[in-house]
Order: C-alpha cells, then sequence, then structure tokens
C-alpha cells in the first residue's frame, strides 16, 4: 500500500454526494484525511508540491459504502475469512466501513472479543471495521448479553444474527433495556419451527428440486412479532435481510403508523430468484440443469420468487427499506461441495455488490443517486448521528470515498475474489459497473488496475 | 446368445439423473430396449455378454431392497463385474464425503456409479465433478427415482398397450416422493394426464397453489390436484398408491392413520370407480391395509410383482445403453 500522501485531488469526476443532494462534475480535494472541498473545479496551480491526482474522467464519485451486515469470521473461522482478507474485499467492492456480526468464536458477547476485533482491524485491516455484539451471551438466545459494555467497548449494533432472537419475551426485554443505548436491536427474522428442514424458498422450484421448502411466512410472522414488540417497547428495531412482499407490506404499515424500525435488504435479494438453484443461471426455471443444485445459491433468508424481487425493489426505491447491506457470508469450499442439504448457508456478496445493484440502475428501476444513498446515507442513519461524517463528501469530514465506473463490463471470475470466500453464484456473471478506486481517510487502499477511463 | 434388436436412441447419454431431461423418443427407446431385456430375463440361463469388462459399484446411502437387488441383478445378467458398496462399513463411515468416494471410485477405473442417496440432488454432485464415470440416479432424497419412473412406464405401456390419453391417479404421500415426481415427469412427457391426490397437508404446496402458474406448453402443466379420491380415480387407467410412512402421523401431517385409511386407501369400492381392467400399482415397499387394502394389493387389477420384474429389464437397457454409448 502506498503511504498516504498529504494532499489528494480526485478530478473531472461525477460527484454524487446524497447527504446534500450533489450531483455534479467536479472535483475532491483531500488534505490530511479529510475532505477539503467537493464540489467546484480545484485549478491544478494552487496544488501543494507531491499531490497525488487521480484522474476520474467518466467515474462516480461518492461517499464509501457502509455495509451494515457482513461476516468476517474472525476470531474462530479464520479458513473462511479474516479481517485482513474480509476488509480487502471491501475496499475491492467500494465499502469503507463494515459492520460485521458476532457469530464468530467465539462469539461478540463481551468486551474482549469487541476489543479483540477493533484490535485486529487496526493492525490488519484496510477499511473501518464496527463489531456487532450479540443481544444474547454466547447467541444461545437465554440470557441478555452485557449490552452496555459492549456498547462502551465498541459495538455499534446488537444481533445474534445467523439465528433470530426466537423468544418473544426476551426480545422484549432488550428492544426495552437497549433503547437508552443510542444502538438498534438487528433481528434475523426466522421461526424456526416454519423453516425447519428448510434449504431453500418454498415454491415451484423447491418442489422440482425435491429439497424442503421456507415458506415466507417463516419469515414474516417474525417480522410482524418484532414490529409489535417495537410499538410496544419504543426500542430500536432493525430488520435484517428482508427477502419477501409480506414483509415489505408489514414495514411500510408500521412505518405509516410512526414504529421507530428500520430495514436492510441484499444486493442477492433484490437481483436474483430461486430458479437460480437450478444451475441455469435463471435462464430456466422449469427443470434441473447440468449445474442443478447449485449449492452458491443457498442463503439465508432463500433467493425467492420474481415478486418478491420486485416488492423488494420498489421498497428500496421508495425508501421503505431504508438500506442495502451484503450478509457477505464467505464460506470454505468444503462447506458448499457438498449435497445442497448439507451445504452451509452463505453467498460471497463484497466485490460482486455493486454489479449486481447496478443492474437495478441499468434497467430504469433506480437512479445511481439513490443506490448510493441506500449504500451510504441509509446505513448511516440506521446506525446513528455518530456515523454521519462517514457518509458525506461534507468538507470537514474524513475522505472515506470511492471512485467507480457504472458501465464498465466485467465477469465475476472467482480465482480473482480478494475474499477467501469464493462461494457466488455469479461465477462466470457478466456484470457492468466496477469499483476503480477506494480510499479510506484520505488514503487508496484499492485501486483496479485496468479501469476503462483512468488516464484518459 | 446376444440381445436382440435393440435401440440406438439415447445413445451419448451419460448420466440418468431423472426423467426431466429424456425426450419422448428416449423413454419410447429404453421402454423398447426394456422389451429385449424382458425377453433375455425368460432364457434359461440368464446371461448375456453385453457388458463383459464393465465394472458397476451400487453405492447405497440408504436401506434398499428391491432397487438395490435389481441393479446388481441387470448388471449380472449383462455380465458386467458388480460391486455392492453401503454406507456402513465403508470410509463414509470415517466421514469420506460423497465428493471424494466418488473421486476414489473413478480413480479405480468404475464405469458406472449406481448411487442411492437421502438428499436431493447427491447424484447431480457426483455427476458434475466426475468426467469418467456415469452416474444414475437411484434415489435421492425426496427428488427423484427415474429407473422406478421408467419401469412403471413400461409396466403401463406393457400391459394396457399404451400410454398416451390414459389417466393416471398417483394417491398418497406426493409431498416426500421422489417417486411421484420422477412418474410426473414420465408419465406426462409420455401424454398421460396424471391427477394427484391425497391429504392437502402431503401435495407439494405449489400443486395446489401453482394453478395457472405454469405455461401451457411445460411438461407437468396438464398435472391436476384433487384431494377426494373418489372423485379422482373416476375413470382412471392406472392407480398408483404410494407408501405412506408412519412418521408422518408425528409430524403434524395427519390427524390419524386411521383417518388417512377412511380417506385415502385404494380398496375394492374406490377402485371399482376405475377403468375396468386399471392396473394397480404401487412402487413399494407396501404397506398393506393403509395405502391399499390387502385384497387390492392381491386381487386382480394388481400390477405390484410385475413392476418388479420390469424393474431388472428396465435398468439392463439403461446400463447398456449408458455404457455402450461412451465407449
Amino acid at each position: 500500500m502506498t503511504p498516504s500522501p498529504e494532499t489528494v485531488l480526485i478530478q473531472n469526476a461525477r460527484v454524487i454526494d446524497p447527504s446534500r443532494n450533489l450531483d455534479l462534475t467536479g472535483d475532491i480535494l483531500i488534505s490530511g484525511g479529510k475532505i477539503v472541498s467537493a464540489e467546484a473545479q480545484v485549478p491544478p496551480e494552487g496544488l501543494p508540491q507531491g499531490c497525488q491526482v487521480i484522474p476520474a474522467k467518466g467515474l462516480v464519485a461518492c461517499p464509501g459504502f457502509i455495509d451494515l451486515h457482513c461476516h468476517l469470521r474472525e476470531p474462530g473461522f479464520e479458513y473462511k475469512e479474516t479481517i485482513a482478507t474480509g476488509t480487502r474485499a471491501a475496499a475491492k467492492g467500494g465499502f469503507t466501513s463494515l459492520c460485521c456480526m458476532p457469530n464468530t468464536q467465539p462469539a461478540i458477547d463481551s468486551a474482549a472479543v469487541v476489543d479483540f476485533i477493533l484490535r485486529r482491524a487496526r493492525a490488519e485491516g484496510v477499511v473501518r471495521v464496527f463489531p456487532i455484539g450479540c443481544v444474547t451471551k454466547g447467541r444461545h438466545g437465554k440470557k441478555l448479553a452485557e449490552l452496555e459494555e459492549l456498547a462502551s467497548a465498541g459495538a455499534v449494533a446488537f444481533s445474534d444474527d445467523g439465528d433470530p432472537v426466537h423468544d418473544a419475551n426476551l426480545m422484549r426485554r432488550a428492544l426495552t433495556y437497549s433503547a437508552d443505548l443510542g444502538r438498534p436491536i438487528s433481528n434475523h427474522c426466522q421461526d424456526r419451527v416454519l423453516s425447519r428442514g428448510g434449504v431453500m424458498a418454498e415454491g415451484w422450484t423447491a418442489t422440482l428440486l425435491g429439497l424442503t421448502g421456507i415458506p415466507a411466512a417463516a419469515e414474516e410472522a417474525m417480522v410482524a412479532r418484532d414490529l409489535a414488540l417495537a410499538e410496544l417497547t419504543g426500542g430500536r428495531l432493525h430488520l435484517a435481510h428482508l427477502s419477501t412482499a409480506g414483509s415489505v407490506a408489514l414495514v411500510m404499515q408500521a412505518k405509516e403508523r410512526g414504529i421507530p424500525v428500520t430495514a436492510e435488504v441484499c444486493p442477492h435479494h433484490l437481483t436474483i430468484t430461486d430458479t437460480w438453484a437450478l444451475g441455469n443461471k435463471g435462464t430456466n426455471g422449469d427443470s434441473v440443469g447440468t449445474g442443478g443444485y447449485d449449492t452458491a445459491t443457498k442463503v439465508y433468508p432463500p433467493l425467492r420468487q420474481q415478486a418478491d424481487v420486485d416488492a423488494l425493489v420498489d421498497a428500496l426505491s421508495e425508501g421503505i427499506i431504508d438500506c442495502i447491506a451484503t450478509d457477505h457470508a464467505p464460506h470454505d469450499v468444503v462447506s458448499k461441495r457438498v449435497t445442497y442439504q448439507d451445504a452451509a448457508f452463505g453467498i460471497s456478496v463484497l466485490e460482486t455488490a455493486l454489479g449486481s445493484l447496478m443492474q437495478l440502475a441499468h434497467r430504469g428501476k433506480l437512479s445511481i443517486n439513490q443506490l448510493v444513498e441506500r449504500l451510504t446515507v441509509g446505513p448511516a442513519k440506521v446506525l446513528g448521528p455518530s456515523f454521519t461524517d462517514l457518509a458525506t463528501l461534507k468538507p470537514g469530514t474524513p475522505a472515506d470515498i470511492v471512485l467507480f465506473d457504472p458501465d464498465l463490463e466485467w465477469t465475476v471470475d472467482t480465482r480473482q475474489f480478494i475474499s477467501n470466500g469464493k462461494n457466488t453464484p455469479l461465477e462466470g456473471v457478466k456484470l457492468k459497473g466496477r469499483v476503480a478506486v477506494t480510499l479510506v481517510e484520505g488514503k487508496v487502499v484499492y485501486q483496479a488496475l485496468n479501469t476503462r477511463e483512468q488516464g484518459s | 446368445m446376444p440381445v436382440g434388436n435393440l435401440t440406438a436412441n439415447g445413445a451419448g447419454r451419460r448420466h440418468v439423473l431423472d426423467l426431466d431431461d429424456f425426450s419422448p423418443q428416449e423413454i419410447a427407446a429404453v421402454l423398447d430396449n426394456s422389451r429385449a431385456m424382458r425377453e433375455v430375463l425368460g432364457r434359461d440361463i440368464k446371461k448375456v455378454p453385453a457388458l463383459r469388462g464393465r465394472v458397476i459399484v451400487t453405492l447405497f446411502y440408504e436401506a434398499s431392497t428391491r432397487t438395490r437387488i435389481s441393479f446388481e441383478e441387470a448388471g449380472k445378467v449383462l455380465s458386467a463385474d458388480v460391486i455392492n458398496m453401503s454406507a456402513s462399513g465403508s470410509s463414509v463411515e470415517k466421514g469420506e464425503s460423497l465428493l471424494d468416494t466418488g473421486l476414489t471410485l473413478q480413480a479405480m477405473g468404475i464405469n458406472v456409479i449406481v448411487i442411492r442417496h437421502p438428499h436431493s440432488g447427491a447424484p447431480y454432485l457426483l455427476a458434475r465433478h466426475l468426467d469418467r464415470v456415469s452416474v444414475v440416479n437411484a434415489g435421492d432424497g425426496l427428488h427423484a427415482h427415474p429407473t422406478q419412473a421408467l419401469l412403471d412406464l413400461y409396466t403401463v405401456r406393457e400391459k394396457l398397450g399404451k400410454l398416451e390419453g390414459l389417466k393416471v391417479v398417483i394417491v398418497g404421500d406426493v409431498l416426500h416422493s421422489r417417486v411421484a415426481r420422477s412418474d410426473l415427469w414420465g408419465f406426462a412427457k409420455m401424454g398421460a394426464k396424471v391427477t394427484l391426490s391425497g391429504p392437502a397437508t402431503l401435495l407439494p404446496p405449489e400443486f395446489l397453489r401453482c394453478k395457472g402458474r405454469l405455461p401451457e406448453s411445460h411438461a407437468l402443466a396438464s398435472v391436476q390436484v384433487d384431494t377426494d379420491l373418489d372423485r379422482a380415480i373416476d375413470g382412471a387407467d392406472v392407480v398408483m398408491a404410494l407408501r405412506l410412512q408412519s412418521e408422518r402421523q408425528d409430524g403434524g401431517y395427519l390427524p390419524s392413520l386411521r383417518e388417512y385409511v377412511r380417506r385415502w386407501q385404494v380398496t375394492e369400492g374406490r377402485l371399482s370407480r376405475a377403468r375396468p381392467g386399471a392396473l394397480l400399482m404401487h412402487p413399494g415397499p407396501m404397506n398393506e391395509g393403509i395405502e391399499v387394502s390387502a385384497a387390492v394389493a392381491h386381487g386382480d387389477n394388481s400390477a405390484i410383482q410385475e413392476q418388479v420384474t420390469n424393474g431388472v429389464a428396465v435398468r439392463m437397457a439403461l446400463l447398456y445403453q449408458l455404457t455402450t454409448g461412451n465407449t
């Protein structure tokens, strides 16, 4: 990594700053890791000696993406991902801040583990890492974790992700108890009784494959429960990775009634359906292809049907869903090179997120500005006011910036992944839109080798 | 003495995973060849040299009587060497993964792996990663049992002379039945009309709900669902009863076996609503007195024993086509 020069100039970019509704062609001047200006063109004469110039014609420059939901696997599962590899994959994907889920070994249920992750991130990481603490001790769903201690140590939210907080009474207490801590409780909504044995979405594809389906009601029943509890307690509820049209309707209703709730959606639930499990990359939904039972499509919540995808995209566009989170869930090869039933749940998302999401912009479902908003301002709002400065290009704020080419076509090749998790159903798929440069605090943490417009 | 009059159609296929990727012509070719194999099975000396020097492994991760023995007999009548391997007593017990087991067998020069596995899609995992072996699905989870479907098709075609236009009723636990799934593909592709019947909790929810969701061109678009067996069986040419596992009662799918028997047991009374001479079939193993009455199971309409005999012939035909089509 190159040492951070005092001054950096990003030249001729399309500057998008959703925090200020800004979209113009201009320059971004950075000094001492902070943004000096991000609007007007900066005359080259006034630049100090040794200023690093990044030509950015044709590239979008915007605040770095904030991921509310990823799995860095450290400590405990370093064979799947580490803070070193995960943060580098994030930088490649345009993410400058990661909130990592506590389903590690040991789980993030004590100040000591929060501290370990923060130390590892400082030593090995290239982007900001914000641990999410457990709601319950050991993620066992029995007793509350020491939420205040976790918050003081640096946990930015609470979640038992990977598992729901199944006990409704405990969820109620968690929402009540945490209300004065200023941190949301992010729940993974899955009624384990309804989803028992399920490995993919209930539906025609599951019927064809003879795989046990997970009904949409498994998610919706708990979303409905949590909304009722949020109303009852006034606690800060955040709904992780929504996947069904029914969940969208519930959240819309709740927001109309003023219940304090936020929600996230993942790139895969916005772009692909359960038919991808048939192994035809979504092209044929009627029979099993040679790549059938593609375990890379196994994820919780499961990939669902087109009507759900459409509802989620609309909800994201309308702001019913506040933000996009990756749920990056890297796995080792062996965890996926088994039968569908035995395969681990999860998709490696960080490096394909932008390219996947840009399909929505290219198809006119969302503007690029909206997408950027849902990747920056949206998640920052979920986390609270202390994150506002990480989701803006306002002068004086940290220079966490991503430059991306919205039109660059590329083919997903997991051999090129930095993440240890090669588990993506998008292998070999063509995407349009790719990160060129990522800066954290004014320092380049990722630079693509060959971007189309750079240098022109 | 060689096998007479075999059709070459279908040569070039390497795996038999399910019937969804079979054309009607290819299915017809297997059925034609099965008839030639049936003739071999009727000889005094049941042995032809067709597969001499070929090695077949039956790799069974689940209990099986008729399917495993049927494959073994099929291979041996054709002079192949057949090795039986079951999960217990092998490296599988030491945790060897399915794929590693497959790679090991491939490295030993095995020609065909016949696999039964409790997980849907297990044969696809082998087929995708093994490049010198033919994989034959002998039942995977709830997904498919293509050789059973082929023997069902063969049995019906031999007994009733045709498949096209027949009304086939499949009754029972369709949800958990791999036989039903493959039969659906097979009968639908050959132009028969299938009606599924049974408790709504044991029918795939999509068949209950997806009325009109399938394009008309889809092979399964003609499938009907009717939870009322008395109505469904009306005018049927074939009635296929599926095994009801007693665990289903505990799983909350059924109030009681007694109620199941009352509503969905194939009885003489119900069978009398079918066409005269209609076939009663069952993939086995059968719970007499539950899904079928004892009288019906051994009555004139029953083709159950014939299904078993035909199973050997159909598997001979498939093994023959697979191993000779890929030399």
